[in-house]
C-alpha cells in the first residue's frame, strides 16, 4: 500500500493516505497543500484518527478550510479547500 | 476557518456499538469470573477497569504523547502538547490530594545523564512508530496492526537489554563493576555480569532520587511539602509551557484569525484559552485522564490499606502463586499508571517459556518477577488500555483492522526497539518516567521530556529526510 497523490481535475487533487499512522497523513497533508493553488481543493482519504486532530488544528492554523466530511468505518474522506 | 460536516451514518451502525458493549460485557464476565475466583484478584481488576478508562479516553482524544513533541517540529501544531499539560496539571492536583490523604506509593526516579540519553532514544524512535507507549496501545484497540508490532517490539527489546551480557559487558566502566559488587547482592543475580545490572547497581542506585520537598529539606512538614512539590513542579511549569506554545506556536494563526494587529494581555489570555479548547476532545481527555490518574493512585493505595500490604507480590504469595515473584516475594506494581515495565515482563515470560534464563539479574530477578501474564496486574492495565480504545474506537465507528505496509511495519519494529531501549536506560517511558513524576514532585521528569523533545526533533529531521529521498527517488514531482 503506497500512498498516492493525484490531479483529478482542474483545481481538484486527492491524496489517499490510508494505510498509514502518525505522522504520516499530516505529514504528506502539509506536503501536499504546498503544492496546491489558492482555491484549490484536496480530497484527503485517510484512515488513521489521531491524524484528523492534528490536521484540523493545520488547517486552522494556515487559514484552510475544511468543506466536508465523510466518515465510517474507519476511515475518513475530507475536502480541504486551499485559502 | 470553517469546518462543515456531513458524516454520513451507514444502515445498520449500530453495529459498532453492539461490538463496543460486548467488549464491555467480556470485561464484566472477566471481572466476576476472577472474583469468583479468588476475591483477591480484585487487586488486578482495579488495574484493569483503570486501564479500560485510559483507552476510552486516549482514544476519544486521539491522545498521544508522542505528538505531543513531534507534531510541534512535523507541522508546527501544538493540539497535543497542549492536552499533555493540562493532563498534568490535573494530575498533579489530584496527586497532591492523594497524598496529603495518605495514599501515596510514588518513588521518585534517580537524577542523571542516563534519564536524557534514554529519553532522546525513546524520543527518537517513537516519531518512526508513530505513537508513544501509551499512544501505541490504544492505537492496537483501533485495530492497528503496525501498533501492536511496536508492542512485541517495546516488550522483547526490554526483555533482551535487561538480561544481555557478554559482549555488552565491555562497555561497562570498571568503576560501576566495583560500586555493583560492593552492593552485597544475592550471589544468583551476578551482578557483576551483566551490563543492566552494573547499571543500575553500580550507577543508577549512587545517584539522588528525591522530590524537590524532599531536596529542600521539607520532609517534616507534608502539606507544605506537597504545595511546593505540585506548585513548582507542576502548575507553574505547565503555566510557562502553556505560554511558550501560544507565544510561539497559536499566536501568529489567532490574532491573524481575529484580525487583532495590536493585541491586548487580555486579548493574549483569550488567546491561550483559545489555544486550550481549540480540540475540544483532546482537553477533556486531558482533564479526565489527569483526574483518573491521580484516582488510580488513591484506589490502588486503598487496595494496599485494605489487605495490609505493599505490594502483589504479597497477595500472589498468600495464594500460593509463588512462581512468578522476585526473590524479594514482590512483583512490578507502581500503584498508578505506568506502561513499559510489564510489557517487559511480557517479553521476558515468553522468553522463559522458550528456556532463555531471565532471572538473574536485578530488573526482574531482585525487583520486578515475571508473573504468568494472567496474574500480571499491570499488564491487565496495557490489556485495558487496548479494550477501551477498542470500545471507544467501535462506538465511533473507527474501528479498523490496518495491516501496515512492509515500511511502516520495519519503522515499528526499529522504533519499538529503540524506545524499549531507551525506557529502560531512563527507567521508564513519557509515563512512568515523565507524566508520573513531574505531577509527584520529581523534577528528573522535566529532563526526560528535555531529552524525549530533542530526540523526537532529531527522528523528525531523519524522518523528513526520508520521505524525501524516496520521493527523489521515485521521481515524483510532488514528493509524495
Amino acid at each position: 500500500m503506497a500512498v498516492s497523490f493525484n490531479q483529478t481535475t482542474d483545481g481538484k487533487w486527492t491524496l489517499d493516505v490510508r494505510g498509514y499512522a502518525c505522522p504520516h497523513p499530516q505529514m504528506y497533508t502539509k506536503k501536499a497543500l504546498q503544492k496546491l493553488g489558492s482555491g484549490d481543493e484536496l480530497k484527503l482519504v485517510f484512515d488513521n484518527p489521531s491524524s484528523g486532530e492534528s490536521i484540523i488544528a493545520m488547517c486552522e492554523a494556515d487559514g484552510n478550510d475544511i468543506v466536508d466530511r465523510v466518515e465510517g468505518d474507519g476511515s475518513f474522506t475530507w475536502t480541504i479547500r486551499k485559502t | 476557518m470553517t469546518t462543515a460536516t456531513s458524516s454520513i451514518p451507514a444502515p445498520g451502525s449500530h453495529g459498532g456499538v453492539y461490538k463496543a458493549l460486548a467488549v464491555l460485557a467480556a470485561g464484566i464476565l472477566l471481572s466476576i469470573l476472577a472474583l469468583a475466583v479468588d476475591v483477591r484478584l480484585g487487586y488486578i481488576l482495579v488495574y484493569m477497569w483503570f486501564g479500560i478508562g485510559y483507552g476510552l479516553l486516549l482514544q476519544y482524544g486521539r491522545f498521544c504523547m508522542a505528538a505531543a513533541v513531534r507534531d510541534l517540529f512535523a507541522v508546527r501544531v501544538p493540539r497535543m502538547a497542549v492536552g499533555m499539560m493540562i493532563a498534568v496539571g490535573l494530575y498533579a492536583l489530584v496527586s497532591a490530594v492523594v497524598t496529603l490523604a495518605g495514599f501515596s506509593g510514588f518513588h521518585p526516579n534517580a537524577m542523571g545523564w542516563h534519564v536524557l540519553i534514554g529519553a532522546a532514544i525513546f524520543g527518537f524512535g517513537m516519531v518512526f512508530t508513530g505513537g508513544c507507549a501509551s499512544g501505541s496501545l490504544y492505537k492496537a484497540g483501533e485495530g492497528n496492526v503496525g501498533s501492536m508490532l511496536v508492542i512485541v517490539a517495546i516488550s522483547f527489546s526490554q526483555a533482551i537489554v535487561v538480561t544481555a551480557g557478554g559482549w555488552f559487558d565491555r562497555l561497562v566502566p570498571a568503576s560501576w563493576t566495583a560500586s555493583a559488587a560492593a552492593k552485597d547482592m544475592p550471589a544468583e543475580l551476578k551482578v557483576t555480569q551483566g551490563w543492566f545490572d552494573q547499571f543500575t547497581a553500580g550507577h543508577v542506585w549512587d545517584l539522588k532520587a528525591s522530590t524537590l520537598s524532599a531536596m529542600l529539606g521539607l520532609a517534616g512538614s507534608p502539606v507544605l511539602a506537597v504545595v511546593v512539590n505540585t506548585l513548582f513542579v507542576a502548575v507553574i511549569p505547565v503555566l510557562v509551557s502553556l505560554v511558550v506554545l501560544y507565544a510561539v506556536y497559536f499566536r501568529p494563526g489567532y490574532l491573524r484569525r481575529a484580525k487583532i494587529t495590536a493585541p491586548t494581555l487580555g486579548q493574549h489570555l483569550a488567546g491561550v484559552w483559545a489555544m486550550c479548547t481549540a480540540s475540544r476532545n483532546t482537553a477533556l481527555a486531558g482533564a479526565g485522564l489527569g483526574v483518573l490518574a491521580g484516582a488510580h493512585v488513591w484506589a490502588t493505595g486503598a487496595m494496599r490499606s485494605h489487605y495490609g500490604v505493599e505490594n502483589f507480590g504479597e497477595l500472589l504469595a498468600a495464594m500460593g502463586r509463588r512462581s512468578g515473584l522476585s526473590l524479594q516475594d514482590t512483583v512490578f506494581d507502581p500503584g498508578y499508571w505506568y506502561i513499559t515495565t510489564q510489557e517487559a515482563q511480557w517479553g521476558a515470560w515468553v522468553l522463559e517459556r522458550l528456556g532463555v534464563p531471565m532471572r538473574d539479574n536485578l530488573f526482574f530477578g531482585l525487583d520486578n518477577g515475571i508473573p504468568n501474564p494472567l496474574l500480571n496486574a499491570p499488564g491487565f492495565m496495557s490489556i485495558g488500555i487496548i479494550a477501551g480504545a477498542a470500545m471507544m474506537a467501535l462506538s465511533r465507528r473507527e474501528f479498523k483492522l490496518k495491516m501496515p505496509s512492509a515500511e511502516a511495519a520495519i519503522f515499528a519494529l526499529v522504533g519499538g526497539t529503540l524506545m524499549g531501549i531507551g525506557a529502560r536506560i531512563a527507567m521508564g517511558c513519557n509515563i512512568g518516567a515523565f507524566f508520573a513524576t513531574v505531577t509527584n514532585g520529581d523534577p528528573s521528569g522535566w529532563v526526560f521530556l528535555l531529552g524525549m523533545g530533542a530526540g523526537a526533533w532529531v527522528g523528525v529531521k531523519a524522518f523528513t529526510w526520508w520521505v524525501d529521498w524516496q520521493a527523489s527517488r521515485k521521481g515524483d514531482e510532488l514528493g509524495l
